[in-house]
């Protein structure tokens, strides 16, 4: 087959796009297919998400729910000039989090990449520390240093949010790697307890296949049989690059893997219970044999790129059709008609509450006060500060960590 | 062991002693004497193992600590050097091997964006307590691609901490501080000293960082210098000594932090100052000292300072232009002759 180069119109400023993405395998609800395209339900034998109790459900519905109603809340900040920088919602990814997290025990290394609230808040950390990041405030997560795209977390587990893409591929090995180590080396964890093995989860974006930086963590994980699985958030869009346009074996990414050794699998993100049906025996797996895996799990985002994005390179009628298979509308249905444990009064009870927990983080953040530069600019720059570090100034030790 | 657990006010064991071993066996045993007391500690970088490493500073490790502590990496700078860093931000304390700090630079995202800047942008979360070590300058005739000194460019990051030994003693002591401290260290190393010999104490001892050694005296200019060129300004002093001119002349020992105190308090003796530095002269290290040596002490100059870079050009190949590119004996002896006005 012969190479196209480029054309102008494939280009990423195109006015119209050349090549939509294929967003049929996540608007049909027929399609569960495993890396080798066999379909995964066998008949007769029941799904793990049947064993979870109505509990489980609904709080993953809540914080899908709540996900989605702090990043409206983001959104008007943002285009109120409340919110600087760069920020990227995760509208329409939000069943993606939540169900792979929701497969971890809570000391499972998480880290990710820039669109991070969402990770973040379906880790645990409050809607108040994450919006108030987001503000630039002393009680931000990151006391207002990381902005949007950083968010650290340590008491929750979560190594970050990271802004360049792909940079987050090589600590998802480390941090793999330094679980294993405790087990296998130190035979206690680095505080001191029992150490127990387990599966660092690192997220990427569909535009982080085309990094090195993966290929080579990829490679050093299935060298080392690390227990991280890398977690592609196909979106099928970089920035205004359909993932055809970007990377090779776009129809099978988990090819990408094959060549490192590791399994590979797709999975449909928009339905959380088919989520938890493939991540969590693919999370059991990994912790067990200590081996990575990677998974192209099938996503959309519903907004642009980031908060300034016209969106020219899609058209209107191919977010509408996804929106149709909405992982919330997926699971409160399933919640509602088949489990029965939802009303739609109760549903309505919940999205009040995450509106209401949206809008309290919002207000929190606009009151709180910023970091003074004098106490905090020139800390958290070192850990052991001493004199000549710096021609200007000595650094110091800042505010204790809100989280911490 | 913690930095903050370190008598700093007990003095260090004598620099001149009757155990002479190679810089090479120093860096080793400072690696080996930590990795016994802290099994967080582990060594990774490509042919540190099996091959005992490209330039044997790891020679017999493997053996000692096994395979699962001394990691042979696959040709993979940024992968490792970011394997390093999720390692890290865990809670173990990676040393990670550059073959050639040249090589760090295919590692640059990992080592410039991630490394210094964790804590502060985790606001405090997180630091990234990893050693990266290996050759700096240039090693003998490998050609610009070969032979980066990278003090100039990686000094200009606030978040490292950067040491630069010039002898097998504060190699050992040095490379020991770098490994407890809590902070990113850059270890620079010099593949023409690895097998220089000198007393190195068997005892551990740790050096501090941000306190320059006086390793010759004299009223006449102040000598400042780091790594290598140190030993090209200990020949430029003996020689100019011949002229009857006598210099100090100040080892760094780290370049971030940098002892500007006993740079200023040599200068108020001497009055002259000339800055020795491996690295390319445009935003060197050398113009920060001499800036530094402006904004505190301009007042104590009886000559403007000078320095004495490498040559402003890509590291040469053949013999005869590499050894001239260098800040060798020749140019410094100029330098010191031109501050004091006797050329
Ligand atoms: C190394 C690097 N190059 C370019 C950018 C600018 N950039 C930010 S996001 C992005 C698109 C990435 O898309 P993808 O990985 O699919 O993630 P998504 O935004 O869809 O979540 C680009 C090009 C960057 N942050 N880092
Ligand atoms: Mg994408």
């Amino acid at each position: 087959m012969m190479s196209t180069l480029p054309s102008a119109s494939g280009s990423p400023h195109a006015p119209t796009p050349s090549q939509p993405a294929d967003i049929t395998q996540i608007t049909s609800s027929k399609v569960h297919m495993g890396a080798n395209g066999a379909p995964k339900r066998e008949p007769g034998r029941q799904r793990p998400s049947a064993a979870l109790p109505n509990e489980t459900l609904l709080r993953w519905l809540r914080d899908m729910i709540l996900i989605r109603e702090f990043e409206n809340r983001c959104a008007q900040a943002y285009q109120q000039a409340k919110i600087g920088g760069f920020c990227h919602l995760y509208i329409g990814q939000e069943a993606l989090a939540v169900g792979t997290i929701g497969c971890l025990n809570h000391d499972d290394p998480i880290v990710t990449a820039y669109r991070d609230h969402g990770h973040a808040l379906a880790r645990g950390m409050s809607p108040r520390a994450c919006m108030a990041e987001m503000f630039g405030r002393l009680a931000g997560c990151a006391k207002g240093k990381g902005g949007s795209m950083h968010m650290f977390d340590k008491p929750n587990w979560m190594f970050g949010g990271h802004g360049i893409v792909g940079a987050q591929t090589p600590l998802g090995a480390g941090l793999a790697f330094a679980a294993k180590y405790e087990v296998e080396v130190m035979r206690r964890t680095v505080d001191g307890g029992p150490a127990r093995r387990k599966v660092a989860l690192c997220y990427l974006g569909d535009g982080a296949l085309n990094q090195g930086a993966l290929h080579e963590a990829m490679n050093l994980a299935g060298l080392w049989d690390l227990p991280v699985i890398y977690i592609v958030e196909n979106n099928r869009y970089s920035m205004g690059t359909a993932i055809e346009r970007g990377t090779t074996m776009a129809h099978d990414l988990t090819a990408k893997a094959a060549a490192y050794g590791i399994e590979g699998v797709r999975i449909d993100g928009m339905d959380i219970l088919n989520i938890y049906d493939q991540f969590k025996p693919l999370v059991d797996r990994c912790r067990e044999q200590s081996r990575p895996a990677f998974v192209d799990l099938l996503t959309y985002r519903y907004q642009g790129h980031s908060m300034s994005d016209p969106q020219k390179y899609r058209k209107k009628e191919e977010v509408e059709t996804v929106r149709q298979r909405d992982s919330i509308e997926l699971l409160s249905q399933h919640l509602m008609a088949e489990r029965r444990c939802l009303s739609e009064s109760r549903l309505q009870e919940m999205i009040d509450e995450c509106k209401a927990a949206a809008m309290d983080a919002l207000t929190f953040a606009e009151t709180a006060p910023a970091p003074e530069a004098a106490a905090e600019l020139y800390s958290d720059v070192y850990v052991n500060p001493q004199p000549g570090l710096s021609p200007l100034r000595e650094y110091h030790q800042g505010a204790k960590n809100p989280l911490l | 062991m913690r930095l903050s657990d370190i008598d700093w006010s007990k003095p260090l064991p004598a620099r001149e002693g009757a155990r002479q071993i190679q810089f090479r066996e120093a860096l080793r045993e400072a690696m080996s004497e930590e990795m016994r007391r802290d099994d967080r500690v582990f060594l990774m970088g490509e042919e540190v193992a099996y091959y005992n490493g490209a330039y044997k500073v790891s020679q017999g490790m493997l053996d000692e600590f096994g395979p699962q502590r001394i990691i042979d990496a696959p040709i993979s700078e940024n992968g490792f050097a970011g394997l390093a860093v999720g390692a890290a931000m865990y809670g173990l304390r990676p040393i990670i091997e550059f073959m050639s700090w040249s090589f760090s630079l295919v590692a640059a995202d990992q080592i410039l964006n991630n490394v210094p800047k964790m804590l502060y942008m985790s606001g405090g979360q997180w630091g990234c307590p990893v050693v990266f070590r290996g050759n700096d300058g240039a090693g003998g005739q490998l050609g610009s691609t070969h032979s980066w000194c990278v003090e100039g460019l990686y000094s200009n990051v606030p978040g490292l901490k950067i040491a630069i030994p010039s002898c097998a003693y504060d190699a050992k002591g040095l490379l020991k501080t770098s490994i407890v401290d809590d902070d990113p260290v850059f270890f620079l190393e010099s593949e023409r000293m690895l097998s220089d010999k000198g007393h190195v104490p068997e005892a551990e001892y740790y050096i501090p960082f941000g306190k320059a050694a006086l390793r010759h005296e004299g009223d006449d200019c102040t000598l400042v210098s780091f790594g290598r060129p140190v030993n090209f300004c200990l020949d430029a002093a003996a020689e100019l000594e011949k002229d009857g001119i006598r210099v100090d002349v100040l080892d760094m020992r780290t370049v971030r932090p940098l002892d500007t105190e006993s740079i200023v308090r040599s200068l108020k003796k001497t009055g002259r100052v000339v800055v020795v530095d491996q690295c390319w002269p445009f935003a060197s290290v050398a113009s920060e000292v001499i800036t530094q040596v402006c904004e505190r002490a301009f007042d104590y100059l009886d000559h403007q300072p000078l320095r004495v870079n490498s040559d402003d050009v890509p590291a040469p190949y053949a013999k005869n232009l590499e050894a001239e590119f260098l800040p060798h004996k020749g140019k410094i002896i100029e330098a010191v002759k031109k501050a004091v006005g006797r050329l």
